[in-house]
């Protein structure tokens, strides 16, 4: 279980890595949640737009509960000057993540085989079962996601 | 509803290894018109479907360079594609394109070319080899294994394809993933 803390910001702050298998292991772990993935950097201008939608109340109304992961594309070099500043400035509450792999042909296949690879892109899973969507989303098409996987 | 339609038509849209290369007419930086059958002297094409806002398109620059570099006099030069509008980032405008100096031809895409490709991101890459009627895809995918890091590349997966083309052999693997930046079309 490798779990990197890279610990920064003014009030300790602070954004673990994680690798695609450790996202996935956790994910598919419990079947009474609905996680929902989001693939996302703070320099891709539709992925930032879309963000609101995971906050949106709606996700509160199903019938399980549902669980926000933001995964980010953001490199190394600029988790203390953008994106820590990013999700401060945007009181983003949800839990993130930055994606820690090096070789995408090795992990794109493992969320999606029809992933070409671009961001955003958000997976939906549920226990064993799961959705997937590559590009961006409005709140109607994320519930209609969500829907694919419900049981 | 059309956001769906357009994933599917992309999808058969994609051209695969063996396939015909779908020619093209675009402008260049140096303010001409290009063809793909303007190259038919050259041994095959790389073509690179990039920008300049992408930060993986901009961890490619160098190498992008060195690849024209090394494969040009080789019969193997470098052709870029700009396929985005620079509405969404003025960076990816024409003029920025030609600030850039590239010693390779850099074409804006305003015609959809991307689409015939099946490009999906920034930076997308295309080898193209010379068969007799024009051009033949023979790899799709990925420069190498590394994107964010030159210094980590442990394996080349288009010089490796280029190589084998030249030695008359098929690409292994003939098709990578690739991680990049979505495309914001004309």
């Amino acid at each position: 279980m490798t779990m990197l803390l890279v610990v920064a910001g003014l009030r300790g702050q602070s954004i673990s890595d994680t690798s695609i298998d450790h996202l996935l292991a956790r994910v598919q772990s419990n079947s009474d949640t609905i996680y929902v993935v989001n693939f996302w950097a703070t320099w891709c201008h539709p992925c930032v737009a879309e963000l609101p939608i995971f906050s949106s109340e709606r996700l509160n109304t199903l019938k399980y509960p549902t669980k926000v992961i933001l995964v980010s594309l953001d490199f190394k070099n600029q988790v203390d000057k953008q994106l820590i500043p990013f999700i401060q400035k945007k009181g983003i509450s949800h839990e993130v993540f930055l994606l820690n792999e090096r070789n995408p042909n090795e992990w794109i296949d493992k969320i999606d085989k029809s992933w070409s690879g671009a961001i955003p892109a958000t997976l939906i899973y549920q226990g064993r079962t799961k959705a997937f969507h590559e590009g961006e989303l409005s709140v109607a098409q994320l519930l209609d996601l969500i829907n694919q996987t419900s049981h | 509803m059309a956001f769906a339609l357009l994933m599917i038509s992309e999808a058969f849209a994609q051209v695969k290894v063996g396939d015909k290369a779908p020619d093209f007419k675009l402008v260049n930086t140096d303010y001409t018109q290009l063809s793909l059958s303007d190259y038919k002297d050259e041994a095959g094409v790389i073509l690179i479907f990039t920008c300049n806002h992408c930060p993986y398109a901009k961890f490619y620059e160098a190498r992008i360079d060195k690849l024209h570099r090394a494969y040009a006099p080789k019969g193997y030069p470098v052709v870029a594609i700009n396929p985005n509008d620079s509405v969404q980032y003025k960076t990816d405008g024409f003029s920025h394109m030609v600030k850039k100096g590239y010693e390779y031809a850099y074409l804006l895409d305003n015609t959809g070319v991307y689409k015939a490709y099946g490009a999906s991101k920034t930076p997308h890459t295309f080898l193209l080899t010379r068969v007799n009627e024009g051009f033949k895809v023979a790899y799709i995918g990925a420069i190498d294994d590394s994107p964010q890091d030159a210094n980590q590349v442990k394996v080349r997966y288009l010089e490796n394809a280029i190589s084998a083309v030249m030695a008359g052999k098929e690409a292994d693997p003939n098709l990578t993933k690739a991680i990049g930046c979505s495309i914001k079309p004309f």
